[in-house]
């Protein structure tokens, strides 16, 4: 092996991944928060909403979780414009995560909800709540505790899979470095440090995780 | 020149699953042996070898499959000589799937209640004959379906091999896209393909779950 390791042009490059970085941090973060949306609706419905909803949202959880989120990607992608919806390839990767993690995380949710006694739920409606604020008050808060260390490795795994939406040129990370490969060759070196990056990233997300935990669940006084 | 998408397209489609399925049974062999490793390194009882194998998983689950391809991809140039990208594939989905699988099964493993490891223990049995005779047995059967919805996961992941150039169901599906211009109708058939191999995997994953998920006390 006479292979020499050159740093430089990564090194030259510091502020564009650092950017990129930033990219798929703000990437991964809007996918969660409007992944977390999607579930909770999705697990409403599932859980509490009329046959044919329960039905619709089955078919979805199962369609997305069992073709490949690069395929969902390529029909996001590729199709929709064919259907005459336009979107920039940031859009569409958006798009294409949140679909993704929110059938994901409709599992999860509706785990978490299904774990709530049935007592609680009695006991709400018998203090003259409705079944929503029932669903809002009683059951929604304890259940995301209770599947929150499942939810957050799901976000994680979605962070990382935000590397494949590079393939439809949308600006992240990966993209970032397949940019600088192309323009430099140094491609080994590029993506041992990028991949050391998205290493970081994942720890950085795991003690985000753990301080909204503490911060929302564990704190003296929290409902849960 | 824009052709026509025919039956001769959706054949070829439908031919390259046979690529997806290799792919998916070269990972989940190589990923097999591999895991069943890391998991006992995992469960061993030198705290170096826990921790080795700790820190494998980490690197694997915390870093994105795509890079993992990139740089065996890359990283064979490196060495002098290219590799196939059928080869560059195998070898990064094998690592992977180690690691997945290794973590899954040290959850079985530890899923073994105490009381079984003390009484093979107290028959006399040293580290590895216990391992062999009480506790995989028994892990075993809670292993069975988590692993089989890890499968799901693998096929879906192959997909990504198609990013470095290899052409299975994924990269089949773009090539005829790039000479028909039907995206709906060619990755439409493309992700019912995976999900006529993926459905059944998953029922059967959660119909073992219902029968083995728990273990017996």
């Amino acid at each position: 092996m006479n292979y020499v390791f050159q740093f430089g042009d990564v090194w030259a490059a510091r502020w564009d991944l650092l950017w990129g970085s930033w990219l798929t941090i703000q990437l991964s973060a809007s996918a969660m928060v409007l992944g977390l949306l999607v579930a909770v609706l999705c697990a409403l419905g599932k859980t509490m909403g009329p046959k044919p909803v329960r039905w619709a949202v089955d078919c979805y959880i199962e369609a997305i979780r069992n073709t490949p989120f690069l395929v969902q990607i390529f029909l996001i992608f590729f199709g929709l414009p064919r259907a005459g919806i336009y979107m920039s390839s940031n859009q569409a990767a958006l798009l294409a995560m949140v679909v993704n993690v929110g059938a994901y995380a409709t599992e999860i949710v509706r785990a978490g909800i299904e774990s709530i006694g049935r007592g609680q739920i009695e006991a709400g409606l018998a203090l003259g709540m409705r079944p929503l604020q029932v669903f809002r008050y009683v059951v929604l808060f304890p259940a995301l505790s209770t599947v929150y260390p499942a939810l957050s490795s799901q976000f994680i795994l979605l962070m990382l899979s935000s590397s494949v939406v590079s393939t439809i040129s949308a600006q992240e990370l990966t993209a970032t470095a397949n940019d600088l490969q192309a323009r430099t060759f140094r491609s080994f070196e590029i993506y041992i440090v990028v991949t050391g990056i998205y290493l970081v990233l994942s720890l950085l997300f795991t003690g985000a995780f753990g301080a909204i935990y503490r911060g929302v669940f564990a704190r003296p006084g929290a409902r849960a | 020149m824009i052709r026509q998408f025919g039956p001769s397209e959706a054949v070829f489609i439908i031919a390259a699953v046979r690529w997806t399925l290799l792919l998916s049974a070269i990972a989940f062999i190589g990923g097999g042996i591999a895991g069943l490793g890391v998991a006992l390194a995992r469960t061993a009882p030198p705290a170096w070898l826990r921790r080795a194998a700790a820190g494998y998983i980490q690197l694997f689950q915390g870093t994105p499959l795509l890079m993992q391809l990139f740089l065996v991809f890359f990283g064979s140039t490196m060495l002098g000589t290219g590799i196939d990208p059928l080869v560059a594939a195998a070898i990064a989905l094998t690592l992977n799937a180690a690691a997945f699988l290794g973590e899954i099964w040290r959850g079985c493993i530890q899923a073994i209640p105490t009381g079984q490891w003390e009484a093979a223990t107290a028959l006399g049995l040293r580290h590895l004959p216990r391992m062999r005779y009480v506790v995989l047995p028994q892990a075993g059967k809670i292993a069975i379906a988590p692993t089989v919805g890890f499968l799901v996961l693998l096929v879906k992941s192959t997909s990504l091999a198609s990013i470095i150039g290899f052409v299975e169901l994924t990269r089949a599906g773009q090539i005829i896209n790039n000479v028909t211009f039907r995206p709906f109708l060619v990755f439409g058939l493309v992700a019912v393909v995976y999900f006529v191999l993926c459905w059944p995997l998953s029922r059967l994953s959660q119909m073992l779950e219902r029968r083995f998920g728990t273990v017996r006390r």
